[in-house]
């Protein structure tokens, strides 16, 4: 199986930055705009699409608007008590109206790897392709009770197929449709996004798709609450429910909460308190997250 | 040669040089001796025009240092904006003077520091300036910086700019 590569997400971004900082030009040319608000165009999640961390937004990843093209690099550590994690993804934003991005999981079993009988160490991985289109509404402007609403297709492909099937999924394979609507509430400097998801995924689909007693779609629920503390700076609480389709170990809800820091227009740290529960009968797994997003 | 040269000089004395601008009806336009703007067409005058209803109470005209800190605000917004390379030409034929005292009127009437509004209203006054999302978001950006300046409280700069983001329909035109 691939070996972590925790730094590549971040070292694929900085090649970004590098390749587009080159031509002075590019802020001012019309495709590549970089128009849009500090902090609106949401920070990567661990699907690689544009949300707060756990949970995917109605926002469009990169910072172009509507006459332009936006880019964006994000790599993702968590650390738990059982296990590691690492995402890295690149994502393109389309005048603010179409979002498709890519993600890379790896997920580092350590010890379990040993108890589960699969190695110790042993890396569950997962490719997330993933298209977000923007339907209504503005995250900022308009009617400040209209918020900007979005549906989404996440496309998951597990890379261990039979670890997936040996733990009772039905499948290594699945794909997630989501409907979000995020507003910032200016007024209260608070931005509240809700999405809802359709999944069959066990552990986001690190653990396959369904099981053999429940292969249907359900409905999950996202939330996520965030506070402006300035231009830069946001912190915020989210809330993700998951189905429970494995018999051989119990899968409960996702929370966090984050930090959030654009350093710069084009760089942003966040950093969060993870709680994602038992995962493959291991509970408590909660610990930190720490990502950083670069974004044109 | 010197008839020659008399008779040139005698015609050129005789036509006065044309007035293209009347020729073509264009009326010369004069600012005002006393305020200093440009002439507007006439137009209905009222609050409602301002796009937004005012703050209760005096909170949010305090948190922004009174008529004067509004003043400064406007003032430097338009400035920054002037000087700002994404939308400099958005402001550059229009006149600054007149929108420095109406978007002041309307900062103070909307923060309810004591003034009415005497502009247009947003659409009017918008119109055909061709403002894009980009470029509201970059007068936003100069407005928020504008605000800082003066010291006002984040928390207090979003509550004046929930105001003004309904407004994004009139002034975004393409």
């Amino acid at each position: 199986m691939d070996q972590p590569l925790p730094l590549r997400g971040l070292l694929a971004g900085l090649a970004f930055s590098c390749v587009l900082a080159s031509p002075a030009a590019a802020q001012e040319s019309a495709l590549l705009d970089g128009g849009k608000l500090l902090l609106t165009n949401g920070v990567a999640t661990i699907e690689g699409t544009s949300g707060g961390g756990l949970a995917t937004w109605a926002t469009i990843s990169g910072r172009e608007t509507d006459v332009g093209v936006g880019l964006s690099a994000h790599g993702t550590i968590i650390e738990l008590p059982d296990y590691g994690w690492t995402s890295y993804g690149l994502s393109v934003g389309l005048f603010d109206r179409v979002e498709l991005s890519y993600a890379r999981q790896n997920f580092d079993t350590r010890d379990v790897g040993t108890a589960l009988g699969l190695g110790e160490g042993y890396m569950l991985n997962q490719d997330v392709f993933a298209a977000t289109l923007r339907i209504a509404g503005d995250v900022v402007y308009g009617n400040p009770l209209v918020p900007q609403i979005a549906a989404g297709v996440q496309h998951k492909r597990s890379s261990d197929t039979p670890v997936a099937l040996a733990v009772g999924a039905a499948n290594g394979q699945g794909t997630d449709f989501t409907l979000s609507a995020t507003k910032l509430f200016l007024s209260h400097s608070v931005l509240v996004n809700t999405t809802a998801r359709l999944t069959k995924a066990n552990q986001g689909g690190l653990l396959g798709f369904g099981s053999a007693g429940e292969n249907s779609y359900s409905l999950q629920f996202e939330g996520s609450v965030a506070y402006q503390l300035s231009r830069r700076a946001v912190i915020g609480a989210e809330y993700r429910t998951k189905p429970d389709n494995l018999a051989i170990a119990r899968e409960g809800d996702w929370w966090d909460l984050f930090a959030a820091y654009a350093v710069t227009k084009n760089l942003t740290v966040t950093a969060a308190y993870v709680d994602l529960g038992s995962i493959a009968t291991f509970d408590n797994q909660r610990g930190g997250f720490l990502s950083a997003q670069l974004a044109f | 040669m010197l008839i020659l040269a008399a008779a040139l000089l005698t015609q050129s004395v005789a036509e006065p040089p044309v007035d293209w601008d009347k020729e073509f009806g264009v009326e010369e336009k004069m600012r005002d001796p006393v305020t200093g703007e440009f002439p507007v067409d006439p137009y209905v005058q009222g609050d409602g025009n301002a796009g937004a209803k005012p703050f209760d109470g005096v909170a949010m005209a305090d948190a922004f240092g009174g008529q004067a800190g509004i003043r400064r605000i406007a003032n430097r917004t338009v400035e920054l904006s002037e000087a700002d390379p994404r939308i400099a030409a958005i402001f550059a034929s229009h006149d600054m003077v007149r929108l420095k005292r109406t978007l002041f009127e309307q900062f103070c009437y909307i923060l309810n520091a004591g003034c009415i509004y005497t502009g247009r209203d947003m659409t009017a006054s918008h119109k055909d300036l061709g403002v894009r999302t980009r470029d509201m978001n970059a007068l936003v950006e100069n407005l928020q910086r504008a605000m800082r300046e003066e010291n006002v409280s984040f928390a207090a700069q979003n509550r004046f700019l929930a105001k003004l983001a309904p407004m994004s329909g009139a002034v975004i035109t393409r």
